[in-house]
């Protein structure tokens, strides 16, 4: 799928939509991470009255205002990209996702903008606790942001507390409280938001490193208190991104069972699954799961994977071939097979144009009850009315295994990392003489994104075909627009996104450099 | 109050040296995102596509002809 991309109007979508999110989350991360620390070192300037503290935390919101300059309103692109690209998409989530949306925009923005000029300018102007004040209820600001962002994009992924309306042809919101507390929404925002804290400690214990490296007598306090704070928020984020993956990792078995058979390139399921450490599937084609037994030179962890999906030793996991062919649940409901799926989708779709024709003719209630009630009998399964072929619902396996893999794999190494630095921090060595310590601290701040960014592509690619699980496939979501235009704006983007990180990389270098 | 919320602002850009420059950068990457981009390449397909107020039969009629297609 990803290799064989050709140049149709929705490869076109999805790959601009794709560039212009990666290219977002490249900014974000750093801004909640970045946001806690700066708060953290403020707040030991409130406490201690040291003129240090308040140096340290002046230099690293100077760096915090360059990346917030870089990312703010990156976003909004993705929103001009759903009016346009994902028209049929944008009509039919209609308010449930506008709300979310809109709550982002109002009181995240006007709590950002106030709190964020506060910070910058109100030194000596504002009294201490105001302005310690001011940079909590930015990063806080920045957090609520993400939070109501996540909030959509968990409705996409579990869409709960909303009912069709057939007549409007949108989904409309029946209970608020169920979106807004949704508990994927739950999970994925406590794992988004404190993996983003690894990023942000990553950066500090880099930039920290670089300074001891280049012996920068003004900056050694900074740079070894600096590591000190960052190695602990690091190290907390790093164990609390596995304990909050193990559960994201939970609700993906309930909700989104192809998600995880592919993440784990498991073909056949059944009971006492075991979680697979390393195996060999082919990055750049999608296996033959039909056939195979499964990954091949695979090294797995015993009853693993039943644990992590059922919380039990030997609990049924089912692979893509058991979610094809239907399965029993372990609460003993049957899940039905792809194509009993697919026929009950082609019924709501039919059900809901005979319904609208009826409705235009004026027809007698009775017709339209019967027709709403098989309607919302089989809009369950909507989405699948649309698919053509089984495979289409098998999202592309290697890069769901490999960038599960990448993520989980980063996320043990920087557990593993910031409890050293701690240890010998602990045991009084000289860290500023460590160079192999400090030059692979600054190796791992590309590390730290790539993480971040392999979450993503698990949680993004790991839901194909749907756009919304189960209601509708990116078949049927994309705007009837011609490829060249989406092409061209893709390409628009590569340069403008890529000169924008070449600018904020080349002013926080140049303030780097400059230091405290 | 006012006066002294306006002067707070007015002192604090005034006194900005690296943020002139940031602000450069977001006032001319809102032009592009604002007036650039949305106006010339991201134009509301359902604005230009379907009657006013008949959106939800053009959604209708698009998701009908994606499935028969299908």
């Amino acid at each position: 799928m990803l290799l064989t991309i050709d140049y149709a109007a929705i490869d076109w979508a999805r790959a601009q939509f794709a560039l212009t999110a990666i290219y977002h989350w490249l900014f974000v991360p750093l801004t909640l991470g970045l946001g806690l620390i700066m708060s953290i070192m403020e707040t030991l300037y409130y406490r201690s009255g040291d003129a240090f503290w308040r140096r340290v935390t002046q230099f690293w919101q100077r760096l915090f205002g360059i990346n917030f300059a870089m990312g703010v309103a990156t976003g909004i692109i993705l929103e001009f990209e759903f009016g346009t690209n994902w028209s049929n998409y944008s009509w039919f989530v209609g308010d449930i996702f506008g709300a979310p949306l809109a709550i982002e925009g109002i009181v995240a923005f006007f709590m950002e903008s106030t709190f964020v000029a506060v910070m910058y300018f109100g030194w000596d102007k504002v009294s201490k606790r105001f302005h310690l004040a001011s940079t909590w209820l930015t990063w806080l600001g920045a957090t609520i942001s993400a939070w109501w962002i996540l909030v959509a994009n968990s409705w996409m992924q579990m869409p709960v507390g909303c009912q069709f309306n057939p007549d409007t042809m949108r989904n409309e919101m029946t209970s608020f409280l169920d979106v807004a507390l949704s508990p994927f929404a739950i999970d994925k925002f406590l794992h988004t938001v404190i993996s983003s804290w690894i990023v942000g400690a990553a950066f500090v214990v880099a930039v920290s490193a670089w300074y001891l490296l280049k012996k920068r007598k003004d900056e050694h306090q900074l740079a070894v208190k600096s590591l000190r704070i960052a190695a602990i928020i690091g190290l907390c984020a790093s164990v609390g991104a596995a304990i909050t993956g193990d559960e994201s990792a939970y609700k993906i078995a309930e909700v989104q069972p192809m998600k995880l058979a592919a993440m784990e390139a498991l073909y056949n399921g059944g009971n006492d699954q075991s979680l697979t450490a390393v195996a060999w599937v082919n990055p750049f084609k999608q296996p033959d799961y039909q056939q195979a037994s499964g990954a091949p030179m695979r090294l797995a962890i015993p009853h693993g994977l039943s644990i992590l999906a059922t919380r039990s030793l030997n609990g049924f996991v089912p692979g893509v071939n058991d979610i094809l062919n239907g399965y029993t649940r372990a609460d003993g409901t049957v899940e039905p097979s792809a194509s009993e799926k697919m026929e009950r989708g082609r019924i709501a779709i039919q059900t809901l144009a005979d319904y609208r024709q009826a409705k235009s003719e004026g027809a007698d209630e009775a017709t339209l009850n019967s027709q709403l009630s098989t309607l919302n009998s089989n809009m369950p399964y909507f989405g699948y009315g649309f698919i053509k072929d089984e495979a289409e619902l098998v999202p592309f396996i290697p890069v769901n295994f490999w960038a599960f893999r990448i993520m989980v794999g980063l996320g043990t190494l920087f557990i593993l990392f910031f409890a050293f630095v701690l240890y010998l921090d602990w045991r009084k060595k000289d860290i500023p003489a460590m160079k192999w310590l400090l030059w692979t601290a600054i190796v791992l701040l590309p590390c730290a994104y790539i993480c971040s960014e392999s979450g993503w592509l698990v949680a993004e690619f790991g839901r194909q075909p749907w756009t919304i699980q189960d209601m509708l496939p990116i078949s049927a979501s994309v705007s009837d627009i011609g490829s060249t235009a989406v092409a061209t704006t893709f390409w628009l983007f590569l340069v403008l996104f890529t000169t924008m990180l070449a600018v904020e990389i080349s002013i926080m270098l140049k303030q780097i450099k400059k230091g405290i | 109050m006012l006066r002294r919320i306006f002067y707070f602002y007015y002192d604090g850009f005034r006194s900005m040296t690296l943020g002139r420059t940031l602000w450069l950068i977001i006032a001319v990457k809102l032009f592009v995102i604002f007036v650039v981009l949305k106006l010339v390449f991201f134009p509301d397909f359902l604005r230009q596509h379907a009657p006013q107020g008949a959106e939800a039969e053009f959604v209708a009629t698009q998701l009908n002809q994606r499935a028969a297609n299908n």
